[in-house]
Formats: structure tokens, C-alpha cells, sequence
């Protein structure tokens, strides 16, 4: 049943594969008919004729082979009476949409005891595949000979180890070469001869797709002779090894994308803390409104572009609203650290309940766009899209954020106001609109974390909370007011997270890295890297 | 019978005394005597809600002592207040025995739930009251002077002290979330029967621990009132102003303020714990960071450093609380989130601050 399954799957890709790759050709009617009357005769025939008529369908140079060869197996070929015409069934319904099987036009619902069902047997669904893998092995495209050897391996069969041989003689891509080689290795490790087996055993070491790692996994146990299951043990360990590898490089992966996250949240916690040594407790919910930016986009814009535009948009309304409460709230309090917590913790309680009354309190879905879902292969290890993304937007802004500071007027005036309060004004720097500016820095990079986050977890009236202990803990890790030590902490403690994670669970690891920060900040209490100075007291 | 000078000269405290002992002789009348008909009858629910009061105002007290007086903003002090409730409910929680939904002899259900076999190491004892008891105070302060000393001796203050602080309370509220640690998990300690031999809703139980509530609150505020007019309280003052200062006037800075944080930590486990009988339940929740905070803007509203103010202060917000949550919900986190600024930009003495102002005016 299984094995039926990942064949269709499979033979569903590939399907798609051709599908594509016949598109390119030119359509001519002529075609069009003959490709007609053979349906006809594939209707009507028995299983023996059936089979040749396949062989023949498969040469046949029409764009709708692949469609048909992918609909034929899953029993999805039907004749229609009303019309006279040979259909494709886009579902398994007992009312179904069908289109044309040969110029592939949508003929809407139809009910499915209307129409008359194209039988096959398994002995046609595999010949099927195996001309479909023939068709793949020699195409142009790396892709497709590439899927088409991972669908030999899926199901191996002695009698295509002749083709593939043929084709590794001719194959350029080293990778494919590698492959192929493996799916040959494969199918002898069927063979009678124990010697055959060893070399078999030997080239599939290291080799960790399932498919392979199974049977070899078999032989060890099971295999007859002891120098074959001996070989097969020692390539197992070399897979184990790779395995453990690719473990460990998948874990330091989810620790950056965990830190990456952790540094999109604390950078802009790192800006007003560093320069103005306020505490914003309302800095998660700044996040929160820049994922609800991000929801909002997407309700008047199609999901590929709401993000490019909902970054802009979130930093604009995070900013903003982080100046009023500059303006309005802050502004009042500075030189008192302790009052401004809690007053932005006020902040904080009022922006989460006013999303509550107007987005009502339930969490929002955020939708992916189609060019951040799915996975990719980095080197052997594949890793979700959207991750690597937010890593790479984490960079981005980083790189942003420092250039800001570094290259631009602002930033030398918010660097002084750093350094020295009293010095900058009196050297010309208006520190009531650096304070204001600063903040709305702060903000609006909070609110672009926002657009991150909402790609990753709910949008909800408490997504802000749930961040905002872990980055104070990055800031004051890393050192206040040193964005690279703000970067160091946020990727380290991401990693130390998801290396915990496995051994003790993701609850205690997120415990233990809060009690090794408090335990830290009593060794260090000004971070990783302290800012140097002159003052006895900060 | 004589008064020392401490308490002659504090004006506002003996008001609040006399208010407690109004409370405390009054609610018990109102209750038991004066007939369910009656318009002046005080129900159960009315009773254990001022005590609920009461043992928040406690809380507010523990953490007026070490913001008001010495400068350090604590924003875990509900983690003290929870561990303080913790203990006596591991006390209520052993005293169900077989009355619970398994009827194990020894094992809370919860325990029986998770199919472990026998009690952890850390639950023994607690069946004893004078050993829960003495838990109550034991836990909260050998965590909070352990925390504080090695805190105050690194010399982490400022904000620095509150976000970890935070962290500290943020912690233990995941770590009691989980299931293996054996304080119920999610669900945290509840379906109590009775304390010492008293079923828990009778009423003569509840007035009890109404009025143990109010003497609580008392005597708290008595001792905090008496350490802040010793010499001692002039150093806590001194630390709070210029703490260099007073180190390099010769004062163990760290070993003053590790002793206060520790004394406050386990006023606000007293007031955990005698609000866990009360209420009838203690969860992970009560760790969470919000409700630490939401005691600090109690003593805010107040007037810090006044003492009396956090008493008023707790009442006040937590009546305004009980009132709101139930007429306009959603209107609650406005208000809360309101008064954190109003308080804090407009009042920064609190009430007390408002009231002095207006004698001083007059």
C-alpha cells in the first residue's frame, strides 16, 4: 500500500516533469488526431494490446503524453459517451471535474458513473513508469534525470540496470554520475554473487536517503554470507556517521534561524536601550503591530508582494508610533530608568488591547508567499525556505541598522548622544530630536522584526510578550549598546537553545539558558563586551 | 499601654492599624452574626475577596520596603509571593489524603495521573503544618538571599536588577509549567478540603483566614515600619540615594541589601501563602512576569517609600480590578496600562504623595 503510494507520487512528478518539457514542442493537429484515434484503441483493447499500444504512446511526440501517462495509472483516464471524447478526471469524487484528455481543456463537473473508466493492471502501471523513467534518464534537463534516477531508486528493478547503465557512460554531471552509480550498486546488491554484493555494500556507505539505507540496513541482518554482512555493517556505520553529521548541522541551522529571530527582535531593544538606557517593555508589542502590518498588507495585496511592501510599511507604523510614545510618555521621564519600565510596560498593556478590541482576540493567519515555502538543498542538508530567508533578512537589516549608525549624520549624532549626553549638546547635537529619532529607529526595526515573526509563529495580541524577556536577555547578554554584541548573543544563545533542545526538551532548555544568563550577568553585569567609559557608575 | 516613638510619629500607619482592627473585628460580625437577610450582611464571597485584598496589600508592602526604601525595583516578586503559596498548598494539597478522585493515601491526584509510584523526595514533610510552615518561609528567602547576594555582590543594579529579576519569576513560572517538576504542572495545586482539621468553606475557616490575613498585614507592616526608622533603614535610604556613596562611607552595601531583599521575599510568601487557602487554588500563572509588575504599579499608585501607600495602593487597584473585570472587560487592560503612565509621568509619589502636597498647600 505504501509503496503503491510514493509510485504515484512519484510517478505524479514525473508526470509534471514531462508535462513541462512537452509544452516546449509545437502542437499540430495532425497529432492531435492521431494521438485520438490510439486513446480510441487503448479504450477498447485488452491488457496484452494495451501494452504495446503504451509502447507506442510513449514515442509519440505530443504534449499531452505526460498528462495522459500520469493519468493512466491512477485510473483517471476516462471515455465520455456525451461527446464521443477521452477525458481526464481531476479528482476521485463522485462528482468530478474533468478536461479534455487531448487538448487538455477544463469541461467542468461531471458525475463520475457517467463516465467509462480506461482500465489498467499493475503489470501496465509499472511499464508505464519504466518507459517514463527511460524518457527522464535521457533528458536534457539535469533536474529530470536526477528525478528520474530517484524514482529508479525508489523502485529498483533488475531491468533497468541496463539503461542506467547506458547512461552513466554518457552522463557529465558529477553528481548524477554518483547517483547513478549507487542506484547500479543497488540492484546488486541483489545479486546471487556474495562478491558482487561486498562491492555493492561498500559504494552504498554514506548514502542516507531511505531508500537506500533500507535495504543495506536488510543485508547487515539478513544476508546469507557473513564478509557480505560484514560490509554492509561497516558501510551502515559510515551512513550513521553522515547522518549524526547532517544532525548536527541541521540543529546549528534551527540555532541561527532561533538567533536570527532573537537578533531581529533585541537590535532594535539594543538601539533605545544602548543610546538612551530606557527600557521599552512596550518593544514586543511594537513587533505585534508590525505583524499585524504585515496581515493587513496581505488583506489588499496578492501574498507574493505584501511582504517587499509590508517591510516599508511596518517599519513606517512601528516608528511612528514609537515616536508618539517618545514624544508623549518618554520624553518625561529620562534619567528615570525605573519609571520608564513601567510606563512603557502601561504602553505595552494598552497597544495589546486595543489590537484585542479591533482585530478581535483571536490569532491571525499570516500567509507564506510561494517564493518563501517549501525547502531547499544546502549542500546534503535540506532546510525550510522561509528560515533561510529570515536569515538572510537578519543580515540585511543588521547590515542597515550598523550602516545607519556608522555612515550616516544621524548616526554619529546618536552615537555621541551615546557616548556623552552632556558633551553632544553642548557641541551643537539637538538631543531632544536625537531621543525622538532614536526611538523611532528602535521602533521601526522592531516593527520589521514583526514582518519576520509573523512569517514564523501566530499573530496574535501576545505575540509581542512572548519575545520580550528573551531579547532583553540578548541585550543585556551581548553588552548594552553594542550591536555587535547584540549579533554574538543572539546567535549564540539561538544555538546553545537548539542544542539543549534535543537532550532536555525545548521548555527546560529555554529554563537553563535563562538561569545560565542569570547566572552570567553576576560574573559580567555589563554583557559580553561593556561598553568602556569613565564613569564610576552608569 | 505605650507606644514606641516610631509608631507615635507615624500618623498615617496608626490610621491603617485602626482601620485593620476595624476590619478584623468587624468583617467577623458582619459575617457570622448579622443574619444572611439582613442588608449589612457580609457574604463568604465578600469576605474572602477583602482577604484576597488583604494579602496583596502584603505583597505591595514587601515590595514598597526594598523600591521605596532602597532602590531596588523587583519585578519577580510574585515568584516569592507563588513559592510562599506553593509550600502551604503542598501542606492543603497532603491533607486531602484519600478524599481525592484516585483516594490514594499518600500521592495528590496528579501524581496518581502521571502513574509515578511514590512521592518525590521534596514532598515529604510537608504533611506536617509547622514544617510547611517553616517551608514558607524557608523556600522564598533561601532563594531570594542566595539570588540577592550573589546579585547585589556583582553589584547588578538598576534595570540590569529587574530584568533579571524578570527572568528569575519568567523561569520558574516555565519550570513549574512542566509536568516532571511535581507541583501539578498546568493545573498547579487545587480541590483543597481543610487546613489543620477545618474544612476550608465553612465560613468560621474562611473569617479566620480573613483575620490571620489582617493581623498579617499588620504585623508586616509593623516590622517594615520599625526596620525603616532603625539605623539600618537610614542606610537603606542612603543606599537608594547614592549607593557608592554610602559603600564608600564604609557600609557592606551587599550585605544590607541581600538581608532586606531576603526579609521582603518572605513577607510576600507569607502573603502567598495565606492567599492559597483563600482562593483555593495556586498555578504556574501567579509566576508570570505581568503580575509582578502589576504589583509594583500598586505600590505606585500608592506613594512608594510611604508604606501605607502600597497598602491603599494594592486595595484601590485591585478593587478597581474586581469592578472592572466584571462590568467592562475589556475596558480593564486600558485602565491598567493607563494608570502605569498616569502614575508614573503625573503622580510619582503615588496618592500618599498627592495627599501631602495638598496639606502642605494648606
Amino acid at each position: 500500500m505504501v509503496s503503491r503510494t510514493s509510485f504515484r507520487a512519484g510517478l505524479t512528478g514525473l508526470a509534471l516533469l514531462l508535462l513541462t518539457l512537452f509544452a516546449a514542442s509545437s502542437v499540430r493537429a495532425a497529432d492531435d488526431d492521431a494521438l485520438r484515434t490510439l486513446l480510441m484503441q487503448l479504450r477498447e483493447a485488452d491488457f496484452t494490446e494495451k501494452a504495446t499500444l503504451i509502447e507506442t504512446l510513449v514515442n509519440m511526440d505530443h504534449p499531452r503524453i505526460a498528462a495522459i501517462l500520469g493519468a493512466l495509472p491512477e485510473s483517471r483516464l476516462y471515455y465520455q459517451e456525451e461527446g464521443d471524447r477521452m477525458v481526464i478526471a481531476l479528482g476521485d469524487d463522485a462528482e468530478i471535474a474533468i478536461e479534455d484528455a487531448i487538448t487538455g481543456q477544463p469541461l467542468g463537473q461531471v458525475i463520475k458513473r457517467d463516465l467509462d473508466r480506461v482500465r489498467v493492471n499493475n503489470h501496465l502501471r509499472s511499464l508505464i513508469e519504466d518507459r517514463l523513467a527511460s524518457l527522464g534518464l535521457s533528458s536534457a534537463d539535469p533536474g529530470k534525470r536526477r528525478a528520474a534516477v530517484d524514482a529508479f531508486l525508489r523502485n529498483p528493478k533488475p531491468e533497468g540496470a541496463a539503461r542506467l547503465k547506458a547512461r552513466l557512460e554518457v552522463e557529465s554531471d558529477k553528481k548524477i554520475q554518483e547517483l547513478l552509480t549507487a542506484a547500479l550498486a543497488l540492484v546488486d546488491l541483489a545479486s546471487p554473487d556474495p562478491a558482487v554484493r561486498v562491492q555493492a555494500a561498500k559504494a552504498l556507505g554514506g548514502w542516507t536517503q531511505p531508500e537506500i539505507r533500507g535495504p543495506l540496513l536488510r543485508v547487515a541482518a539478513e544476508d546469507s554470507d557473513a564478509t557480505v554482512r560484514e560490509a554492509a555493517k561497516a558501510a551502515l556505520a559510515k551512513t550513521e556517521f553522515r547522518l549524526q553529521m547532517l544532525g548536527w548541522a541541521e540543529t546549528l541551522f534551527f540555532g541561527l534561524s532561533l538567533g536570527s529571530v532573537l537578533i531581529l527582535a533585541a537590535i532594535g531593544l539594543a538601539v533605545t536601550f544602548g543610546v538612551m538606557g530606557v527600557i521599552n517593555m512596550a518593544h514586543g508589542e511594537l513587533m505585534m503591530l508590525g505583524a499585524y502590518t504585515t496581515w493587513l498588507t496581505q488583506q489588499y495585496l496578492p501574498v507574493n508582494w505584501s511582504l517587499p511592501v509590508a517591510v516599508p510599511l511596518a517599519f513606517l507604523v512601528a516608528a511612528l508610533v514609537g515616536i508618539a510614545i517618545e514624544r508623549s510618555v518618554i520624553r518625561f521621564l529620562y534619567g528615570r530608568p525605573l519609571e520608564t519600565l513601567l510606563a512603557t510596560f502601561g504602553i505595552s498593556l494598552i497597544l495589546q488591547q486595543l489590537v484585542r478590541s479591533i482585530f478581535s482576540p483571536l490569532n491571525r493567519s499570516v500567509a507564506t508567499p510561494d517564493w518563501m515555502s517549501g525547502t531547499i538543498l544546502l549542500g546534503p542538508l535540506e532546510v525550510t525556505l522561509n528560515r533561510l530567508v529570515i536569515i538572510g533578512f537578519c543580515i540585511a537589516v543588521f547590515a542597515l541598522l550598523w550602516l545607519a549608525l556608522q555612515r550616516t549624520r544621524l548616526g554619529l549624532e546618536v552615537r555621541a548622544v551615546a557616548q556623552n549626553r552632556a558633551m553632544a549638546k553642548a557641541m551643537g547635537v539637538r538631543s531632544a530630536r536625537v531621543d525622538a529619532l532614536t526611538f523611532g529607529l528602535g521602533s521601526g526595526i522592531a516593527g520589521v522584526a514583526g514582518v519576520a515573526l509573523s512569517q514564523l509563529t501566530n499573530v496574535g495580541p501576545n505575540l509581542g510578550q512572548n519575545y520580550i524577556v528573551d531579547s532583553f536577555m540578548v541585550v543585556v547578554f551581548g553588552g548594552v549598546g553594542n550591536l555587535w554584541g547584540t549579533m554574538v548573543a543572539g546567535l549564540s544563545l539561538g544555538v546553545a537553545n537548539k542544542l539543549l533542545e534535543p537532550w532536555s526538551g525545548a521548555v527546560l532548555a529555554k529554563i537553563l539558558v535563562l538561569v545560565f544568563l542569570i547566572l552570567f550577568i553576576q560574573k559580567r553585569p555589563r554583557g559580553l563586551f561593556p561598553q568602556r567609559g569613565r564613569a564610576a557608575e552608569v | 499601654m505605650r507606644f514606641p516613638p516610631w509608631l507615635l510619629s507615624d500618623r498615617a500607619g496608626l490610621v491603617l492599624l485602626a482601620v485593620l482592627a476595624i476590619l478584623g473585628i468587624g468583617v467577623p460580625v458582619l459575617n457570622l452574626l448579622v443574619p444572611p437577610d439582613h442588608p449589612l450582611h457580609l457574604t463568604a464571597y465578600t469576605v474572602t475577596l477583602l482577604g484576597k485584598y488583604l494579602c496583596y496589600a502584603l505583597l505591595a508592602v514587601s515590595i514598597d520596603l526594598v523600591w521605596g526604601y532602597m532602590g531596588i525595583l523587583s519585578l519577580g516578586h510574585a515568584a516569592f509571593f507563588a513559592l510562599g503559596g506553593y509550600c502551604f498548598g503542598m501542606y492543603l494539597m497532603r491533607q486531602i489524603g484519600t478524599r481525592g478522585v484516585y483516594g490514594d493515601p499518600v500521592l495528590p491526584d496528579f501524581m496518581v495521573f502521571l502513574n509515578w509510584s511514590k512521592l518525590p523526595w521534596y514532598w515529604h514533610g510537608f504533611d506536617n503544618f509547622g514544617f510547611a510552615a517553616l517551608m514558607v518561609l524557608v523556600v522564598p528567602g533561601l532563594l531570594a538571599f542566595v539570588f540577592g547576594w550573589f546579585a547585589f555582590r556583582s553589584r547588578v543594579s538598576g534595570v540590569y536588577l529587574s530584568i533579571i529579576t524578570q527572568a528569575l519569576t519568567y523561569a520558574l513560572m516555565l519550570a513549574f509549567f512542566r509536568n516532571e517538576m511535581g507541583f501539578g504542572g498546568n493545573n498547579g495545586l487545587t480541590d483543597f478540603k481543610d487546613v489543620l482539621g477545618f474544612p476550608l468553606h465553612a465560613d468560621g475557616t474562611r473569617i479566620v483566614l480573613f483575620v490571620l490575613s489582617a493581623l498579617a498585614l499588620a504585623g508586616g507592616y509593623l516590622l517594615c515600619r520599625w526596620l525603616v526608622s532603625t539605623r539600618m533603614g537610614r542606610v537603606l535610604v542612603a543606599i537608594r540615594d547614592s549607593e557608592d556613596r554610602a559603600r564608600f562611607l564604609g557600609y557592606r552595601v551587599e550585605r544590607v541589601k541581600a538581608l532586606v531583599f531576603t526579609l521582603s521575599a518572605m513577607l510576600a510568601a507569607v502573603a502567598g501563602a495565606l492567599y492559597v487557602p483563600q482562593v483555593g487554588i495556586i498555578n504556574p500563572g501567579e509566576f508570570a512576569p505581568l503580575n509582578s509588575i502589576e504589583a509594583v504599579i500598586w505600590v505606585a499608585v500608592g506613594g512608594r517609600g510611604t508604606l501605607v501607600g502600597a497598602v491603599i495602593g494594592a486595595v484601590l487597584v485591585n478593587y478597581a480590578k474586581t469592578w472592572l473585570t466584571g462590568a467592562l472587560p475589556e475596558v480593564w487592560l486600558f485602565a491598567l496600562g493607563g494608570l502605569f503612565v498616569a502614575v508614573t509621568v503625573l503622580l510619582p509619589y503615588g496618592l500618599i504623595g498627592l495627599l501631602r502636597r495638598r496639606e502642605k498647600a494648606a
